[in-house]
């Protein structure tokens, strides 16, 4: 998987057993790189199995504050597996995922999914980072779609502009 | 309520669309006093940026009062009177907490679309296609501010408007080209562009200590503005020889810093066909700049449509061990310094706003600013 950093492998996403495991578990003395990824598996970016990471700028605790893993990744269920790390440097926690093999997808309809599930997984990934930096998750504007039409509008306008 | 919109067919026009509303806990809702026109949003509207939908409400400089509060917000109650950052970000990620704002992870509602721009997600904007954030503009009678606590700042009361509402985007802007490039008492800084951008680069330029600054543009009227309110000396592009010129004004070593602040549909358009057969722009105002500079010298990027670039010499970079450094305003950490500077009378910026218009006739504002740039420096609208 090629991952440098305090290595923990979780088995599923989900659990209590499994979170408190990734959490005693951080902090461990550094693992090696364990594997490198192949040039071919390097050359596609968008492989469904390649690791989505994301750092955190928050301790370990603090990701996983309650031995359960946070809402977002939650959703996903057993379809990942997930991966915590400390990231060096004071960096906080790297929070790895990726889609398992012939994953089943818990109640989640093909158009969330898409073609490209590690997209998904990669969304996710930020909604738990968000979430645990700035306690929310940011939401758009409503955008021109959700809003209909713009009315143009037909007040006189007065001459020249006003200096 | 009433906003600037851009309309399928590529025009602007001034028409209703739903108020906006609180979505995050730590949002609020301004009033707009004063929004203006940008130098960026040129290039927008020229279509070299992507993604502009019918009904995006345009605008990002501005400044107003607040009328609705989420409930996580501490720092602002309603009635106040706040100039916001025309960058959206979080104040709470490793990037916000370094002083780098403009980086933020957290400031756009659409990360992935920024990776696949940028390679990294970076901080929203208001204004801009839905990739840049995700937030309506500020052309408009209200305006939703996310991260209100760290992005909207009180303006202190002897502040009029028009010269807070600069401290926005144009004055953080030309703060980041003067500070990043490193000026020092005693430099020499040649500043492209005579734009509201590029004059407060060159003001913070003085007040960092520069002992020589020159602006670049071609613009007459432009010029004289500089020379007249920030007090530099100017070269009119289109009749000398700039590096020569800047050679003897800097006892032939060149100048110590350069900071590129040049804009709108300036270059070339990068037409459909450009896109198709990748031809690139020439950046003329870095070439420049970067021949012109001294040796171990720095050159300072700001602008925002630089894109794609070809026939850029790196080799020049290399062997006169130049810092060439680029970055978007990082208000959030330059903004309270800002407003201290301008009620100490340091940094006057109303001259800026040579042109008032109701929000009704934004669209009048923006095609002044367009096509007369000599004339129209910001065109800023009073929507109440
Ligand atoms: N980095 C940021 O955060 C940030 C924020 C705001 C604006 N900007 C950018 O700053 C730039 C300036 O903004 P503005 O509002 O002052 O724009 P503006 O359009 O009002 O002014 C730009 C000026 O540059 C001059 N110019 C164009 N090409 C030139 C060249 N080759 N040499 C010398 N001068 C040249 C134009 O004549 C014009 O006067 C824009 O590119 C804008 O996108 C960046
Ligand atoms: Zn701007
Ligand atoms: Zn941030």
């Amino acid at each position: 998987m090629g991952r440098v950093g305090t290595v923990v492998a979780v088995a599923g996403a989900l659990g209590v057993a499994a979170a408190r495991a990734a959490r005693t578990a951080v902090g461990r003395q550094r693992a090696r790189l364990t594997s490198v990824p192949g040039p071919t598996e390097a050359r596609r970016t968008g492989h469904p199995r390649r690791w989505q990471v994301v750092t955190v700028d928050r301790p370990p605790e603090q990701v996983l504050p309650s031995a359960v893993w946070p809402e977002p990744l939650r959703r996903l269920g057993d379809a990942v597996e997930v991966e915590v790390a400390r990231a060096p440097g004071g960096r906080g926690t790297e929070l790895a995922a990726r889609v398992r093999p012939h994953a089943d997808w818990p109640g989640l309809s093909a158009h969330l999914l898409g073609d490209d599930p590690s997209l998904l997984v990669r969304r996710t990934l930020w909604q738990v980072k968000q979430l645990a930096e700035t306690g929310e998750v940011l939401r758009a504007d409503r955008m021109p779609d959700e809003r209909g039409p713009v009315v143009p509008d037909v007040r006189p306008s007065s001459d020249g502009p006003q200096r | 309520m009433r906003a600037l919109c851009w309309t399928s067919g590529g025009e602007l026009t001034v028409g209703q669309v739903p108020d906006p509303e609180l979505r995050n806990d730590h949002d609020v809702i301004v009033r707009v006093r004063r929004s203006a026109t940008c130098g960026a949003d040129l290039s927008l509207l020229a279509g070299q940026t992507p993604g502009l939908a019918a009904g995006d409400v345009l605008g990002h400089e501005f400044l107003g009062d607040v009328i609705e509060v989420g409930p996580q917000v501490r720092r602002h109650r309603v009635g106040d009177r706040v100039v916001v950052c025309a960058s959206v970000a979080c104040g709470a990620c490793w990037y916000c907490r370094r002083g780098l704002p403009s980086c933020c992870d957290n400031g756009s509602t659409d990360p992935i679309a920024n990776e696949a721009q940028w390679g990294h997600p970076v901080a929203g904007c208001f204004g801009q296609p839905r990739a840049a954030g995700g937030f309506a503009g500020s052309h408009a009678e209200y305006v939703r501010v996310p991260y209100a606590d760290v992005g909207a700042f009180p303006v202190p009361e002897s502040v009029g408007d028009d010269r807070a509402v600069f401290a926005s985007d144009a004055a953080p802007t030309g703060w980041l080209g003067a500070e990043g490039a490193e000026v020092r008492p005693g430099d020499v800084v040649a500043v492209w562009g005579a734009g509201a951008v590029g004059q407060l680069a060159a003001r913070a330029a003085w007040l960092l200590g520069a002992e020589r600054v020159i602006v670049v543009d071609r613009h007459p009227a432009r010029l004289l503005m500089a020379r007249q309110h920030i007090g530099v000396e100017t070269i009119d592009q289109r009749d000398s020889d700039v590096s020569a010129q800047l050679r003897e004004f800097s006892g032939g070593r060149g100048p110590d810093v350069c900071v590129e602040a040049v804009g709108g549909p300036a270059g070339e358009h990068r037409t459909l066909a450009d896109r198709f057969t990748g031809r690139t722009r020439v950046p003329e105002a870095v070439r420049e700049a970067v021949y012109a500079c001294r040796k171990g010298g720095s050159v300072f990027v700001l602008n925002g449509a630089a894109g794609h670039v070809d026939a850029f010499p790196v080799g020049t970079v290399v062997h006169k061990a130049l810092t060439v450094r680029g970055g978007r305003q990082h208000g959030q950490r330059h903004i309270p310094m800002l407003l201290d500077r301008m009620a100490r009378d340091e940094l006057r910026t109303e001259h800026l706003a040579t042109h008032h218009f109701p929000l009704e006739r934004a669209a009048e504002g923006y095609a002044l600013f367009r096509d007369r740039p000599d004339e129209c420096l910001r065109a800023v609208f009073t929507p109440h």
